[in-house]
């Protein structure tokens, strides 16, 4: 296996005095995609955050392409091809659909996928393209942001429970996107709570709990009860 | 016909009070930083383009080609070194830094200036008039309206229309996340201040061009606009305009009652629309 694109090294953050992970260790290999699980509350968000700078870090315990990164602030991170797509969404609501890409192509890598491409992912955001961000449907809003990370041009996106509020039909459809962002040749990290959608999708797993490493490995090798066991910390 | 003339002086008075105001708004719209010493920088606006005049020999209103971008810089660094570090979810902290700021500016004002007061001799458009049938205007207020009025077309066009005033809404709407899209919010802040200082010193400019000015002239510049900021509505730049001529013409109308009216009457109207429309007139924030 070639080295690792993205790798967490006993990285620990928190917010405040609150420490939410522990000595976290994992490794994103280039053009793979690694299930994130974890109950609520198991740090997933927090580690996106810490991996992004959000939160402070050790300057080791991030390396990206080769680089250590964890000093770095969060706004080097899109240049550099590190992409978020937050749990929530979190749509700038005084910008339009178009302008919400925009402002991510601006801070991003130039690349293949523009805006453009995007609609042509997402034919349904072409004809809002002007439209509030806020008056688009939760399933159409949750493909803005996806939009706003490939513009970017990232080599990595961190997938934040992109199912999140959404029916199960809308949810079908968001990740059937996944695949052509995949074969572009980005690589990615999906934190998922539909554990058998993660385990078929997913090269490698990492489970957390309490804000520690409890499972990592290929995800051929668990089967779905292990997975679950893990998740609720036995 | 006296009721006519003062409603017509008090909107071009108004221009004057958005000059005051439209630094103010813009900052608390980017950034929700209220800056106590928003009228001291206009008075040390003010200042500055006294020491530029009188060493240059310059118009008062050329000297704007000094004294803009020296207040804009100063802005700026005063955003990035110092308030930057105070923004926060809590309002509480930029509010008391900055009002040590104020008490600051006034005594250094004070130290460097005395008590005595100023004003900038800006010739023969002081008292320069148009007749418009029986009223007449006076060219150096309606010269303040209108530049009032370009300011905030510009600045609604620089919000609007460009990719900074983009990533000034982002970092409004959502500044972590207006990070992770590569937008340092940390520059835009001090750009949005920057721009805020703009705006002041052409406020300090005008006023010191109509009205005798000494160190102590800011809080009452900064309660006039912070009052147009408030009848106009939150967030909204075209609203501040028109909080201040609602301002002004209160005054203007007060002032027709009785002279010692025309503060009071501007005061009253403030506390009227704040119970009638506690969100001011066009609030564009929730
Ligand atoms: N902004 C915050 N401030 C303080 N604690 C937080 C904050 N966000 C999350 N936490 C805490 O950190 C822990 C991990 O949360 P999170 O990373 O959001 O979990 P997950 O994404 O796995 O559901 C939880 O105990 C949560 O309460
Ligand atoms: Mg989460």
């Amino acid at each position: 296996m070639s080295d690792p694109i993205l790798s967490v090294h006993g990285l620990n953050a928190g917010y405040g005095d609150f420490q939410a992970l522990f000595g976290i260790d994992l490794a994103l290999a280039e053009g793979s995609l690694l299930g994130l699980v974890g109950a609520n509350g198991a740090g997933k968000s927090t580690l996106f955050k810490a991996i992004l700078g959000l939160l402070p870090r050790g300057r080791e315990a991030v390396t990206f392409a080769g680089q250590p990164i964890g000093h770095l602030r969060p706004e080097a991170m899109l240049r550099l091809g590190l992409a978020l797509v937050p749990e929530g969404r979190r749509l700038f609501r005084s910008l339009s659909v178009e302008e919400n890409l925009q402002l991510a192509a601006q801070g991003g890598r130039r690349g293949d996928w523009t805006v453009e491409r995007v609609f042509d992912l997402f034919p349904a955001l072409r004809e809002k393209r002007h439209s509030p961000s806020q008056s688009l449907s939760g399933g159409q809003q949750q493909m803005v942001s996806i939009g706003r990370a490939l513009v970017a041009n990232p080599r990595v996106i961190l997938f934040d429970e992109v199912s999140l509020g959404l029916a199960p039909i809308i949810v079908n459809d968001v990740y059937a996107a996944l695949p052509a962002i995949l074969q572009s040749g980005i690589s990615a990290i999906v934190v998922e709570q539909d554990i058998e959608r993660v385990r078929r999708m997913a090269d490698t797993l990492v489970c957390l709990n309490e804000g520690r490493v409890v499972l990592a490995g290929p995800s051929a090798d668990f089967t779905k009860a292990q997975i679950t066991h893990a998740y609720f910390g036995g | 016909m006296a009721y006519v003339d003062a409603v017509v002086q008090g909107i071009l008075l108004g221009g004057l009070y958005a000059l005051f105001a439209t630094g103010l708004s813009l900052i608390f719209g980017v950034m929700r930083l209220v800056n106590i010493a928003h009228g001291d920088f206009i008075v040390l606006g003010a200042y500055l383009a006294l020491v530029v005049v009188q060493a240059t020999g310059l118009h008062p209103f050329a000297s704007l080609i000094l004294v803009v971008p020296l207040m804009a810089g100063i802005g700026y660094a005063i955003q990035r070194g110092l308030l930057n570090r105070t923004l926060g979810p809590n309002l509480l902290p930029p509010i008391l830094v900055t009002f040590g700021l104020a008490v600051v500016i006034q005594n250094g004002l004070l130290t460097l200036f005395s008590t005595d007061t100023r004003r900038l001799a800006a010739g023969p458009i002081e008292t320069a008039s148009l007749s418009l049938g029986p009223i007449s205007v006076g060219w150096l207020p309606l010269a303040t309206f209108a530049v009032a009025v370009v300011l905030i077309l510009g600045l609604e066009l620089l919000f609007y229309r460009t990719a900074m005033g983009r990533a000034f809404r982002a970092t409004t709407d959502d500044a972590e996340m207006a990070r992770a899209m590569g937008v340092n919010t940390r520059h835009v802040h001090a750009l949005a201040m920057a721009l805020s200082f703009a705006v002041i010193a052409i406020a300090g400019v005008f006023l010191a061009a109509r009205s005798n000015f000494d160190p102590f002239s800011g809080p009452a510049r900064l309660i006039f606009g912070f009052e147009a900021v408030i009848i106009g509505g939150l967030g909204s730049l075209w609203g501040t305009l028109a909080g201040g001529v609602v301002l002004g013409v209160a005054q203007a109308l007060g002032a027709q009652i009785s002279p010692q009216f025309q503060i009071l009457a501007g005061h009253l109207v403030f506390f009227l629309i704040l119970a009638v429309r506690p969100r001011g007139l066009f609030p564009r924030m929730e």
